[in-house]
């Protein structure tokens, strides 16, 4: 199959089963595709840090470290708006649940940033049902930032 | 097996001055190695003054923010002081978004940061 051009979107699936080498494999082709397709900086840095965020936390707290669970990525990275969907094997969760690591009581407190700065990089972020796949949406900015 | 350190440490008069060899502090193990070592230094001194550098970081995840908190925990528990320096503009939005900046002292060149630790 012909490689996508940099004015058509690039359709990825990928299934991760060891976490650190298969996410960087996943942050490598992501950056090649969204450098292709002319993102800022910014916008690189931003779609790095919320995929690290979306797929360690699949590891991590769906599927807790167990061998032999995947975890599917997806994406379609387009000239102006790039979709993701990581999907865990985990029972899912109740992002509602999670308490505000802003405010000033939990401000201390080490844990829980991942899905606030999922939120305040992407333009879209969404739990499916049953909260064990994420689907962030992020559109390129009007003007570079550079 | 064990990793090279991820972090070089200094003495400058009272402060102890860590800098970071990875640009990307993402991964897991290096940064539970970080913060074993941090703390580490933390420990060493009944009031410690520490400057956490990062120059030459270009990426950090929540997980890394962990352990800053963490370090800083540690820190204020023995009446000590941390100091953060020469944070990319990237990395310090990330502060901000958090409201980090409002917990940790924040200054733009190492020089600064030090002399704010006199």
């Amino acid at each position: 199959m012909a490689p996508a051009g940099p004015c058509e979107p690039l359709e990825l699936d990928i299934t991760l089963r060891e976490m650190r080498a298969d996410v960087e494999r996943v942050q490598t082709r992501v950056a090649d595709a969204l450098r292709e397709r002319c993102y800022d900086n910014d916008s690189m840095f931003a779609v790095r840090l919320c995929l690290e965020e979306a797929l360690v936390n699949a590891f991590r707290h769906g599927n807790r470290f167990e061998p032999g669970l995947v975890v599917k990525f997806q994406a379609s990275i387009g000239p102006e708006t790039c979709t993701f969907q990581v999907e865990d094997q985990g029972e899912g969760f109740d992002p509602g649940g999670v308490p505000d690591p802003t405010s000033d009581e939990n401000l201390e407190i080490p844990s829980g940033r991942g899905i606030m700065l999922m939120r305040a990089y992407m333009s879209e972020v969404e739990y499916l049902d049953p909260g064990n796949r994420i689907r962030m949406v992020f559109k390129k900015p009007a003007s570079g930032s550079d | 097996m064990p990793h090279a350190s991820p972090i070089r440490s200094s003495r400058v008069g009272e402060v102890t001055c860590v800098t970071f060899t990875e640009g990307r502090i993402t991964d897991e193990m290096v940064i539970h190695q970080i913060g074993q070592e941090v703390l580490k230094l933390v420990d060493a001194d009944a009031q410690p003054k520490v400057l956490l550098d990062f120059s030459g970081v270009e990426h950090l995840s929540s997980a890394a923010l962990g352990v800053l908190i963490s370090v800083n925990n540690r820190v204020k528990s023995r009446a000590g002081q941390l100091r953060l320096c020469s944070i990319s503009k990237q990395i310090f939005e990330v502060f901000h978004i958090t409201r980090l900046d409002k917990l940790f002292q924040i200054h733009a060149t190492a020089e600064q940061a030090k002399q704010s630790l006199a």
